[in-house]
């Protein structure tokens, strides 16, 4: 599997922070570096977001790729439009990005909108979907799905996400107004995090790429800010988009651009299994749409924006609640319907034998029993459980857990007293040393 | 070549927010295993409303699981009043919860009937004033784990 988060080596000092929050226990530290287990990774990015040292990035495209095409456009996602505190004006960000030496752009918004009314039309006509459907805009989530509830991948919306829809209009709109080749347009897509980074380059539900290239958030930004004063004063009507295409940018967003439909909202990549686990179990109220975003907030929380979530969100709200409505004409869901089946990417399976996985599973119990279940991470993974398992799965030792081997070197050593080899937070005093004097109780 | 797994939980009975731990941690290991979408779902259901049942009327208990390549043997054990009437307490809408149990959604009557439905085999064991065995038997689908 291919991913776009990746980790800078050098600087990685090999703490555990990004492993303990990986929600698909997908790091371990090896040899004072973090490492990533690609099968695992769904490239939700919150590894990057909590690394202390800033060691994990989103692999992007640098800017001076836009030489490489006669005619650019830009894409910019929704979510950019809530990085700016101080202008309401979408159309003076759009004609800061032809600032930046675009050619053109086409909003992520619009292709937003095309999506929003194509789910309208398959929730009221299709019936033959199973219910609820889930949204596909967030690929951190698709993937998930894909790797972890596999039951839950019919119900996934058979639709194109937004970005692709838009690069797919951009792509001929850019032929029709240069004259040139599909081929010499360069479409990049601006990117709010990891996950749709990745989607660009290795697309899930389409035959080949419709994007060229993938630029930060955060890269774009900081160009904005010296392109956006030097924008025509007023911005010329770039905007296409109304408040329904730009309110995927925010958690919600989806959900508000469904009226009358049974839907729920669900942001925060943890939040969004508990209810996948639910739903799985036949648990959840009957709902006939569910918007999952892997990030706090929706889009706006990308580990590759710039603003505060809490503040782009509010933003992105005042927005919708002020641009005027520029409802795109209804298309059918076919001009926008997936082109690949999605693929059952299981990487939580012991064995394909289940004799053998029932093996491993108790022995699994047992290691997860001897160990101190402390979490501490001090051997690289996640928890004492995750050790378990990398130890039956031939990727861990029992001498990796500190506290083990603390035991077998207070054997060698002759020592009666653990607590000489454990540090003050894991000392068990005198109920392990006095055992039967009863001092404790 | 019977291999089997036993896992064992305690259900705390001071806390509703702690029901569906055990189910949870059975479904993570189940999942593992590789044993199919359908069994899974319809153990957790079963560990799921024991797990309430114990908490609303038993004050707690423990529950036990055992695996083998034949399926999945889920025992519930509690020391709580036990049940009075066990053909009414099958009945659907039938329950003995308090008000303020209802009034967070539980109590509607649903739990051994559920329990029965996503079951193969259950059996129940109690003593007025003794306390309370549920023994649920979900059997593995022929040809083993699915590939979806």
């Amino acid at each position: 599997m291919k991913h776009s988060v990746t980790l800078d080596k050098e600087r990685c000092r090999g703490c555990t922070t990004c492993v303990k929050h990986c929600p698909t226990e997908a790091i371990r530290v090896r040899r004072g570096r973090a490492h990533i287990i690609e099968e695992r990774c769904i490239d939700c990015g919150e590894c990057i977001r909590v690394c202390p040292n800033k060691m994990k990035k989103a692999v992007c495209d640098p800017l001076d790729r836009l030489q490489e095409f006669p005619f650019t456009v830009a894409l910019p996602d929704p979510s950019l439009y809530g990085q700016f505190r101080n202008t309401d004006d979408v159309n003076l960000i759009l004609a800061g990005l032809l600032g930046m030496g675009f050619d053109m752009v086409s909003e992520v918004a619009e292709g937003a909108e095309y999506i929003s009314l194509a789910t309208r039309t398959l929730l009221a006509e299709n019936h033959e979907l199973p219910r609820p459907l889930i949204s596909s805009g967030c690929p951190a989530v698709v993937r998930l799905i894909c790797m972890r509830f596999p039951k839950l991948m019919p119900n996934l919306l058979p639709l194109i996400a937004p970005f692709e829809a838009a690069a797919i209009k951009a792509r001929k709109d850019a032929v029709a107004r240069s004259g040139l080749k599909p081929e010499e347009i360069g479409v990049f897509f601006i990117s709010p995090c990891a996950a749709k980074a990745t989607a660009t380059r290795y697309p899930m539900s389409l035959e080949e790429r419709v994007v060229d290239g993938v630029l930060s958030m955060t890269d774009v930004y900081k160009e904005l800010l010296s392109t956006m004063k030097k924008a025509p004063d007023p911005a010329p009507q770039l905007c296409k988009s109304g408040p329904m295409g730009v309110g995927w940018a925010r958690a919600g967003g989806e959900m508000a651009a469904l009226p009358g439909v049974r839907c729920m909202a669900v942001d925060g990549i943890e939040n969004i299994i508990r209810i996948l686990e639910d739903l799985e179990d036949g648990m959840l109220p009957d709902m006939d749409f569910l918007e999952l975003d892997a990030c706090n907030q929706g889009c706006v929380g990308g580990v590759l924006t710039a603003e505060n979530p809490y503040v782009s969100r509010a933003k992105i709200r005042h927005l919708t609640k002020t641009m005027p409505e520029k409802r795109n004409k209804a298309l059918s869901p076919d001009t926008f319907a997936v082109q690949l089946e999605l693929v059952h990417a299981p990487s939580w399976k012991l064995d394909d034998d289940i004799v053998e996985a029932l093996r491993k599973a108790a022995r699994i119990e047992e290691l997860r029993k001897q160990l101190p279940g402390l979490d501490c991470g001090s051997c690289g993974a996640p928890s004492c459980r995750a050790l378990a398992e990398d130890i039956v799965l031939g990727i861990g030792k029992e001498n990796d857990c500190i506290f083990r081997l603390r035991e077998k070197m207070q054997i060698i050593a002759g020592s009666d007293k653990a607590d000489d080899y454990l540090p003050p937070p894991f000392r068990r005093g005198e109920k392990r040393e006095k055992g039967a004097s009863g001092e404790n109780e | 070549m019977s291999e089997s797994l036993h896992l064992s939980y305690t259900v705390d009975g001071s806390d509703f927010t702690g029901a569906g731990r055990a189910s949870a941690a059975m479904k993570r290991i189940l999942r593992e295993i590789g044993v199919d979408m359908d069994t899974i779902r319809r153990c957790s259901i079963c560990m799921y409303e024991g797990e309430i049942n114990m908490v609303i009327h038993a004050n707690g208990g423990t529950a036990d699981v055992y695996i083998d390549e034949n399926g999945v043997k889920i025992v519930l054990c509690d020391e709580g009043p036990g049940i009075e009437d066990v053909e009414r307490a099958m009945q659907e809408g039938f329950s003995t919860a308090e008000q303020g149990v209802r009034d967070l959604g539980f109590g509607a009557g649903m739990g051994l009937p559920n329990m029965k439905r996503y079951s193969d085999e259950m059996a129940i064991e109690t003593e007025v004033g003794r306390g309370t065995t549920v023994t649920m038997t979900v059997h593995f689908p022929k040809g083993g784990g699915d590939e979806p």
